[in-house]
């Protein structure tokens, strides 16, 4: 079962490796992770995906919790959040391939961000699924390179983590 | 001494300053190159400087000092090979949830991640072993963080803090001023314990026949012994404790049914496997308590209060959770609890003593180590018994009579050889009042042998006792009894003779080989009031039992004519 975290912890130098660090000390799986700043300057946020049946949840969540400079952990439920991932493909394109690159990206109300001879290069955001969905029919131009951040999430509505 | 005002001092001054507000009076080092601005202004203070011969000791005696006394202890160490030679004390004071503070050295800040001379980085080293840790890279900084480190270390579940100091932040010039109090919003441990909880768990004992108390090193960590042997009459339930729960009720209590789990009494682990309530103290459900974890009580529900909410149903599922300090929770428990109906029940755990107390076979013409334990609990009644690791520390455990807390310090968690002897050095450190016997191993001692100098230095008088068999002893046992008696490298026979190391570093040696010689050697070396060792023969290879092998269920025990 995967689960989304928004982890709110001091913003200093040496968070993200005690972070990091306990997840391989105590054998948790970590699907991505994602970090930066936050409305408040000293406080950075979080944004972990791990899986794991509920007790190793309960677990993570708890020895997260212990770290003295981890201030709030959240689960954040897929339904009632916002979830967003960057990516960006460099596809192989000529001539006769671009246009039809180039629906693919309008569909997928994706970008074109850099055009070269033999490639393009295309931003996409989204959940999961609508980026294993773009990838999916990128594959046969031929993608070069891909590069993708971790996921990041908030909550709907007034709620705050 | 004043908080409030503010002076100019140097970061090295600051940090002996801030240590002297913590009412810290011992600190137990070994100086070194990037630590000699602290070691010039400690030159000039009244704080009591312990100098060991290796830094494992400084963070063992640190240790040592802060199970006996109740408060933090103190180790400090040069950078890089300093450092990481407390990494095994740190570690070990981490796995039983002992505050200490350690203060490592490291090479000016500008020099850091250039691989200078005896740099480490202790902070990632240690990042995994300590409860927080600091670099510290503003001078200004020291004063909160000394105050921090100290706070976190001895509050919640404590454990240890380690600050690395930058030479250039020790000679900095600040402008010191001590704050009056921590402010750390992702740090706010609980003490008091949920009410609503507390009166479930009351009305869970209520319902209960067979219960049974199980309480850890937890109960000695929050002073709760007498509450929880309070509780423990008030609802007529028998006790087991851990290894590092031992002391929180006297071994001669009539409800102490002693320890549990690997080495434990047959009865505790009769009860605990029979009970249908566990209550579990200041206890972590470890593997060497609970054996196989599918087949451990399971007829029980299960209450459990503990400081660390990360304990709960970490091993075992919890029933009933209460998160909290134990003193306070117990004293909350005994107001709302009513006795419950377990007449029979002690019936039967009374049967169960009758018929398997702890034994062995008595000899008159060797020495075993059962009978030498006994003879140090009739000799030094009320002593601090401190051990190493290994048989000699199962028999202290099972044959010691111990009548109150923080008497019995031994490395549980971690398991280190080498922890009990410069631990024994810390505890009478810190309480001078009492006698410390060191119950050892002819392998443990000889991996702190050298401490033998910092007694005599110091005028510690401390007592090793030294069950000699010749064998790592533990190691021989699990070779004899699971890998067909093939005593691969755990012949130490003849490696050195500890009359004579004693004598060389000035102190005193004894030597016992018969049984009858026992007790007047142990006695002389306590009424000669110096360091001593008393190096005991015992019978080469008894093993210890009872014993539960490694992945059973815990009433699947071995002993004696098996």
């Amino acid at each position: 079962m995967k689960h989304t975290l928004a982890v709110l912890v001091e913003n200093r130098a040496g968070v993200l490796s005690r972070v990091a660090g306990l997840f391989s000390r105590r054998g948790y799986n970590i699907d991505s992770l994602a970090v930066g700043v936050t409305e408040e300057p000293d406080v950075s946020r979080m944004t972990i995906v791990v899986h794991g049946d509920d007790s190793v949840l309960e677990q993570v969540k708890k020895q997260l919790n212990k770290l003295v400079e981890v201030i709030k952990v959240s689960d954040l439920a897929s339904e009632d959040a916002v979830e967003r991932e960057l990516a960006l493909f460099k596809v192989a394109a000529d001539e006769s391939s671009r246009a039809e690159i180039m629906q693919i990206t309008d569909i997928f109300r994706a970008r074109i961000v850099d055009v070269g001879p033999k490639s393009v290069t295309v931003e996409v955001t989204g959940n999961e699924e609508k980026i294993m969905a773009i990838e999916n029919l990128l594959q046969k131009f031929g993608i070069k390179e891909m590069v993708r951040t971790g996921k990041i999430a908030i909550a709907r509505g007034s709620k705050k983590v | 001494m004043t908080t409030g005002s503010t002076e100019k001092i140097n970061g090295a001054r600051a940090i002996i300053k801030c240590l002297e507000l913590e009412g810290v009076d011992t600190i137990f080092g070994y100086p070194g190159g990037q630590i000699i601005p602290f070691y010039n202004e400690l030159y000039d203070s009244d704080l009591r400087h312990i100098l060991v011969r290796h830094e494992q000791a400084a963070a063992h005696a640190a240790d040592g000092y802060a199970r006996a006394t109740g408060k933090t202890g103190v180790c400090v160490s040069t950078s890089g090979p300093g450092a990481t030679n407390l990494v095994t004390g740190i570690a070990t004071a981490y796995m039983d949830s002992v505050p200490i503070v350690a203060l490592t050295g490291q090479v000016p800040q500008f020099m850091i991640g250039n691989d200078a001379f005896q740099e480490a980085d202790i902070k990632g080293i240690t990042q995994p072993i300590t409860k927080h840790n600091y670099l510290v890279q503003d001078a200004n900084e020291l004063p909160r963080i000394m105050k921090e480190a100290f706070y976190i270390a001895s509050t919640g579940r404590p454990g240890p803090v380690l600050i690395d100091l930058p030479k250039d932040i020790q000679i900095s010039e600040i402008d010191f001023h001590y704050p009056e109090k921590v402010e750390l919003r992702g740090y706010k441990p609980t003490y008091k314990g949920n009410l609503q909880q507390v009166k479930r768990a009351a009305e869970e004992i209520a319902k209960s026949f067979r219960p049974i108390i199980y309480a850890g090193g937890g109960v000695i960590s929050s002073n709760a012994a007498a509450e929880l042997v309070r509780f423990a009459e008030t609802i007529m339930a028998p006790v087991t404790t851990t290894l590092t729960g031992i002391g929180s009720i006297p071994t001669e209590h009539p409800l102490n049914l002693g320890m549990l789990g690997m080495h434990g009494t047959k009865y505790a682990n009769y009860a605990i496997q029979e009970s249908d309530l566990v209550i579990a103290v200041g206890a972590r459900f470890d593997d060497r308590v609970t054996g196989k974890l599918e087949s451990f009580a399971t007829n029980a529900r299960v209450i459990h209060i503990d400081i660390d909410p990360a304990e709960i149903s970490k091993n075992v599922p919890v029933n009933i959770p209460i998160v909290g300090d134990a003193k306070h929770i117990l004293k909350a428990l005994t107001k709302y609890v009513k006795c419950c109906n377990s007449e029979f029940w002690l019936a039967k755990i009374i049967e169960w003593k009758k018929e398997y107390p702890l034994s062995y076979r008595k000899e008159t013409d060797v020495i075993k180590p059962q009978f030498v334990v006994e003879q140090i609990s009739e000799v030094c009644k009320d002593a601090i018994i401190v051990t190493e690791v290994g048989q000699h520390q199962m028999w202290a455990a099972q044959y010691f009579k111990f009548s109150e807390p923080r008497t019995f310090l031994t490395s549980g968690g971690l398991g280190t050889m080498g922890y009990g002897y410069p631990a024994a050095i810390g505890a009478k450190v810190g309480r001078p009042d009492k006698l410390v016997v060191d119950i050892s191993g002819d392998g443990s001692f000889q991996m702190n042998s050298q401490e033998l100098a910092t007694a005599v230095q110091n005028d510690i008088p401390v007592v090793a006792v030294i069950m000699n068999n010749g064998y790592l002893g533990m190691v021989r046992q699990w070779q004899e009894l699971f890998f067909d008696r093939r005593y691969s490298c755990t012949d130490i026979s003849g490696s050195v003779d500890f009359v004579k190391l004693a004598e060389a570093y000035g102190a005193l040696g004894l030597r016992a080989e018969k049984p009858s010689e026992v007790r007047p050697a142990i006695e002389e070396a306590i009424n000669s009031g110096r360091p001593a060792i008393v190096d005991v023969i015992i019978e080469c290879e008894e093993n210890v039992y009872p014993m539960v092998p490694a992945g059973a269920a815990i009433n699947e025990i071995l002993d004696l004519e098996d």
